[in-house]
């Protein structure tokens, strides 16, 4: 068997039109041997889990920086969650203040990163994460 | 866990979830896989295969998109399977080919699919094939992989569709560029795209001519398609239907023709790539010929001789060697 490779999708949902960081993040997850589709802007959150969905990946990392995360991030996991895509590890970063952080992860977002993140810890621990789980799902079948 | 049978089912039943996940499998050449293409297989073979290539930049994720617009404006469904490199360094790859196609995302007659093209190991054709045959079975009207054409793996993709289309622009090199690369022969059909762009008209002009100097050589044998060459701006949709009636045109010259033993001989080099990815696998792997070949080098033969020594240890007896 091939070597499995961690497939991400880096979205942007809602009107924001500053995609900098979402590509920084989408160059730095590659250079760490992922694969990483990115959407572009000006997404729906039906476009991206839609997308998610058609991709099969393994991890959704959102990006925002218009404010309206707490509508639009629970809404892509709605969708994703609609498409049988509950299973993916739901990321996200942006400018999103501490107490809408703790109420997104409480709502299923595994972990949410803020602006003067190092980039390779979120490449870190997105690694980590999908390497827990993939040993946790041999060790189940 | 999902098994084989309900990916299967999950195909003939139209869930989408379904043929991504078989996709995926192709792409990690999962042993889930065979079972789950045998169980379809009597449905491949109804979709009509497009291969787009091309140079960087030449707008084929553009034309590509253009392409399922004109084909879902003819009530047809599409499969779009976008192949981008993997970094050599860190194995990672940015796909970015959706950005071109996002407004189909929502479209339930539209599925696009990203793929990396992945390790050195051949395996890039291989799943691209799956990968076709499970949209095929899904049943998508048309199956168009896209792929920039750089070298012999991205050929091998292209080459496997029905009928594959070349997509030049200007200001990337003259014709005599094209013919270099070996362009002319691959391509069923050629699209200068970015029409509207200064010397697209002498790349036109150039490439019509060398495709006709190919027709002239090959006059009098049996009856051959002639290439067409059409001028396109898929940015605004233009050339867009000509190009499908082109493609159109192409498949019904295939089917006049044999196309059932052309489809054959292609999926003759799948079974070729099947067997060599597992073999060079199972040798270089749990066979250990890896460690031989070290050891074998260390004795100061050279890299003939270890191979020979190998050769004769795979094949056995059968096999000349010294």
């Amino acid at each position: 068997m091939v070597e499995r490779k961690i497939r991400v999708l880096v979205g942007k949902p809602g009107l924001d039109g500053h995609d900098r960081g979402a590509k920084t993040v989408a160059t730095v997850l590659r250079d760490h041997g992922m694969e990483v589709i990115y959407t572009g802007l000006h997404q729906t959150p039906d476009q991206i889990a839609e997308a998610a969905a058609q991709e099969d990946v393994d991890v959704v990392g959102l990006s925002i920086l218009s404010g309206a995360h707490m509508s639009l991030f629970p809404r892509v996991r709605e969708e994703l969650e609609k498409r049988g895509m509950g299973h993916v590890l739901l990321t996200g970063g942006g400018i999103i203040p501490t107490d809408d952080m703790a109420e997104l992860e409480a709502q299923g977002f595994a972990k949410l990163f803020g602006p003067g993140t190092p980039t390779d810890d979120i490449a870190a621990w997105i690694k980590s994460t999908m390497e827990a789980r993939w040993e946790n799902e041999e060790v189940q079948t | 866990m999902q098994d084989a049978a309900e990916i299967a089912e999950g195909i003939r039943e139209g869930r989408r979830n379904a043929l991504a996940r078989m996709i995926s499998w192709a792409e990690n050449a999962d042993p889930r896989f065979p079972a789950a293409l045998a169980s379809i297989y009597p449905r491949v073979g109804g979709s009509w295969r497009i291969g787009v290539t091309g140079p960087p930049g030449a707008g084929k994720s553009t034309l590509t998109n253009a392409l399922a617009v004109e084909l879902r404006r003819r009530e047809k469904t599409v499969g779009i399977l976008a192949i981008d490199p993997t970094s050599p360094f860190s194995g990672g790859a940015l796909l970015g080919d959706r950005i071109r196609m996002e407004d189909r995302t929502s479209d339930p007659g539209v599925f696009i699919r990203s793929m990396a093209s992945r390790g050195s190991h051949g395996g890039l054709a291989r799943a691209a094939v799956d990968a076709c045959d499970a949209m095929d079975a899904f049943g998508f009207d048309a199956v168009v992989v896209e792929t920039v054409g750089v070298g012999q793996a991205e050929y091998d993709v292209v080459g496997a569709a029905d009928t594959v289309v070349v997509v030049l622009c200007p200001g990337a090199g003259d014709g005599i560029q094209a013919m270099k690369a070996g362009i002319l022969e691959v391509a069923d059909v050629l699209v200068v795209n970015k029409a509207d762009v200064d010397g697209a008209d002498r790349l036109m002009l150039d490439l019509s001519e060398a495709v006709h100097t190919r027709s002239i050589r090959r006059e009098g044998r049996e009856a051959e398609w002639e290439v067409p060459v059409i001028a396109a701006t898929a940015t605004k949709g233009e050339g867009v239907e000509k190009l499908l009636e082109h493609v159109e045109a192409h498949r019904r010259f295939l089917e006049g023709g044999d196309l059932s033993e052309m489809r054959r001989r292609k999926r003759v080099q799948q079974v070729r790539r099947v067997v060599d990815e597992r073999l060079d696998e199972e040798l270089w792997g749990p066979r250990g010929y890896a460690e031989r070949a070290d050891s074998g080098l260390r004795k100061s033969a050279t890299p003939y001789d270890v191979a020979e020594e190998i050769l004769a240890a795979i094949l056995g007896n059968g096999m000349e060697t010294q």
